[in-house]
């Protein structure tokens, strides 16, 4: 499901790439939608309210309804308990710096990709979306074989948040490069050398040429690699440690309440959690609306 | 190029289950089939669900192959299941499909008890229900590098104690009760044994592993000086070569773990047939070979050398029975215990 999201919506930003100069020569590229929606077909519009009321709607109701079983004031109880609270923000934290990685270290990775050959290419091209296939506990097993107290390079990580972060940063690596990967093969190379001639030098390229151009890509990906990392639980169960107050993630914290008989605390956090990667999301689709809108203007 | 279509069909296939597989994981207990081939002539057939303790998993890997490859069990089949003693008692509460239960504490048998789901009178016979047991003891590193060998131990400056949470876990209230009654003299003086366990939760213990078994694997991972565990867990740590070895205090506790049928089982001969069982000789044989400790006073003798006994064993009669130092210290919000708990952990 991520996957598709994460192409859709760099899809949305490859269309608001600026580059109305590049448009003539470049293949066109369909502007306008096909067709207009069409309003004659209630079976479609019903099995697909259908299917979204079971499988998304509904579990999300149940879950809120639970989390204020006792009230809006135990939700708020459940809510500000300390260590609710800190698990909150662990997750937040160490999901932001994992975000702000990911924008580095993807765009990286996304810029050798493309514009750059070596040997081994098409393999390393294909081992980015490893995380995504790969089971989420496997990469716990592999880290902490590699990081943990029997680490055969001598780096502990396990228990810290060290470890939490290169545990996120696997699972949540594909994100930015698969976003920014499309926009930067559309993207014009003869824009940059024209800056070049013009006298820009290499920073001032990058930053008045090439970031304009990724940089809803990587507003993209980023953001969705943030909503990944702050629900993640397989690959942070067995490196993370789960201390309470240290290196307990708020999806760890869910299970635990879950464990000793607190529902209301679990699904308190839950929703949360949920408040949160979904603010993520509509912040997302402003910033690609924002730029279609400065596209459509431009 | 059809070659290439029937590849890429493939490698969606394998990426798909993968995919699929990753959404499965996250539960908290893990559940095995165990298929025996049927047998000639079959007494009691068909299968049991077993739902037991997280550490227990340790002894039925040995006595279930005892029960099926003798007689009475020849063609039974088991669908097991293990985590958090508290959690697996809710479940089965909740109506998971259990025919036997194998708690680490009477109060999770009570709790069915009480739902209706196990016989009143499951405790009746002479050995109370209770096939099996242990002793709390202390694991720590190899070579024992922090001198951990009293419960005064625990409280030196710096000591990180691993003991499960006690809401989940029943492993855990069987690490408290030993301190407590040590301290407060078989609970002739409370206070004493709650001042102990207040500066132990709150200074000494930084994780809440969910049930024994997350315990010792936290352990094992590196983190905390001291596990407080089954002796079983411990003497299964060490013959497995983890690099720790384990200390038993002179004054600890005396684990009882209970075994019930549940009355709605969907095959009660087999299940009380199993339960049976699980009283012989032969069974606690084999539980004394996993390094539980039987309660065949026969097999007890035979195995005597590898259960030192400690210079004093508390029991939970020492304290008044389950039910009552259950609703005194563990009752979730007023329990002295539970209190001290929530207060160091919220």
């Amino acid at each position: 499901m991520t996957a598709t999201l994460s192409a859709g919506l760099a899809g949305g930003t490859q269309r608001s790439t600026p580059d109305p100069q590049a448009a003539g020569e470049a293949p066109e590229r369909p502007r306008a939608p096909a067709g207009r929606p069409s309003r004659g077909r209630p079976y479609a519009t019903g099995l697909v309210t259908l299917w979204l009321s079971l499988v998304v709607l509904l579990p999300l109701a149940a879950l809120t309804v639970t989390s204020t079983e006792h009230g809006w004031g135990g939700f708020w109880d459940a809510l500000s308990a300390p260590s609710a609270l800190a698990a909150l923000r662990v997750t937040v934290l160490v999901a932001a710096v994992v975000a702000v990685l990911n924008a580095v270290m993807g765009t990286l990775l996304a810029w050798v990709l493309v514009r750059d050959d070596f040997p081994g290419k098409a393999v390393v091209n294909a081992l980015i979306d490893l995380p995504f296939a790969l089971p989420t506990i496997v990469a716990s097993i592999v880290l902490l074989s590699l990081y943990g107290p029997d680490s055969p390079i001598h780096v502990q990580l396990n228990a810290t948040r060290y470890g939490l972060v290169v545990a996120l940063a696997f699972v949540t690596l594909p994100f930015v490069v698969r976003s920014v990967q499309p926009v930067l093969i559309e993207a014009d190379k003869e824009v940059e050398e024209a800056a070049a001639s013009l006298g820009a030098g290499g920073l001032t390229i990058f930053r008045r040429v090439i970031l304009p151009t990724l940089g809803p890509a990587i507003i993209s990906g980023t953001g969705l690699a943030f909503a990944r990392a702050i629900g993640e639980f397989g690959s942070v169960v067995l490196i993370g440690g789960n201390i309470p107050r240290h290196t307990q993630v708020a999806s760890q914290y869910i299970q635990q309440q879950i464990e000793i008989d607190q529902p209301v605390n679990a699904a308190a956090v839950s929703v949360a959690l949920l408040a949160m990667a979904f603010l993520t999301l509509f912040v997302l689709r402003l910033v690609s609306a924002r730029s279609l809108r400065r596209e459509a203007a431009s | 190029m059809s070659r290439t279509t029937h590849l890429s069909a493939a490698a969606t296939a394998v990426v798909g289950a993968l995919v699929l597989s990753a959404c499965a994981g996250g539960g908290s207990s893990d559940t095995s089939a165990t298929s025996v081939p049927a047998g000639n002539v079959a007494k009691v057939t068909g299968t049991i669900s077993l739902y037991g303790y997280s550490v227990a998993k340790a002894a039925y890997a040995q006595v279930i192959p005892g029960f099926t490859s003798g007689g009475a069990g020849q063609g039974v089949q088991f669908q097991q299941s293990y985590g958090a003693s508290g959690d697996q008692s809710r479940k089965v509460a909740a109506g998971a499909p259990a025919d036997v239960v194998s708690f680490s504490v009477e109060p999770d048998v009570t709790r069915l008890v009480k739902a209706g789901l196990v016989a009143a009178d499951w405790d009746a016979g002479p050995d109370k229900g209770v096939p099996f047991g242990s002793v709390v003891t202390m694991v720590v590193r190899k070579g024992n590098p922090k001198g951990i060998h009293d419960w005064d131990d625990l409280l030196g400056p710096g000591i990180s104690v691993v003991t499960p949470n006690p809401f989940s876990s029943g492993s855990a209230k069987w690490n408290l009760l030993a301190p407590y009654a040590v301290k407060s003299d078989g609970g002739t003086n409370p206070s004493a044994g709650l001042a102990y366990l207040t500066s132990l939760i709150t200074q000494h213990v930084h994780v809440q592993p969910g049930s024994g078994r997350e315990a010792t694997e936290t352990f094992l991972q590196g983190t905390g000086d001291v596990l407080l565990s089954y002796e079983d867990e411990a003497i299964a740590a060490v013959r497995a070569g983890d690099p720790v070895s384990y200390v038993t205090p002179p004054q600890t506790f005396k684990i009882e773990n209970p075994v019930a049928v549940v009355t709605r089982a969907k095959n009660p001969t087999a299940a009380t047939a199993f339960v049976g069982y699980l009283f012989t000789p032969a069974a606690q044989r084999l539980f004394a070979e996993a390094g539980f400790r039987p309660v065949d006073p026969t097999v007890a003798a035979a195995y005597a050398k590898d259960f030192p006994a400690p210079q004093k064993l508390w029991t939970i009669s020492d304290l008044g029975g389950w039910a009552s130092v259950d609703a005194d210290l563990f009752t979730k919000g007023t329990g002295k215990v539970a209190v001290i708990y929530d207060k160091a952990t919220k």
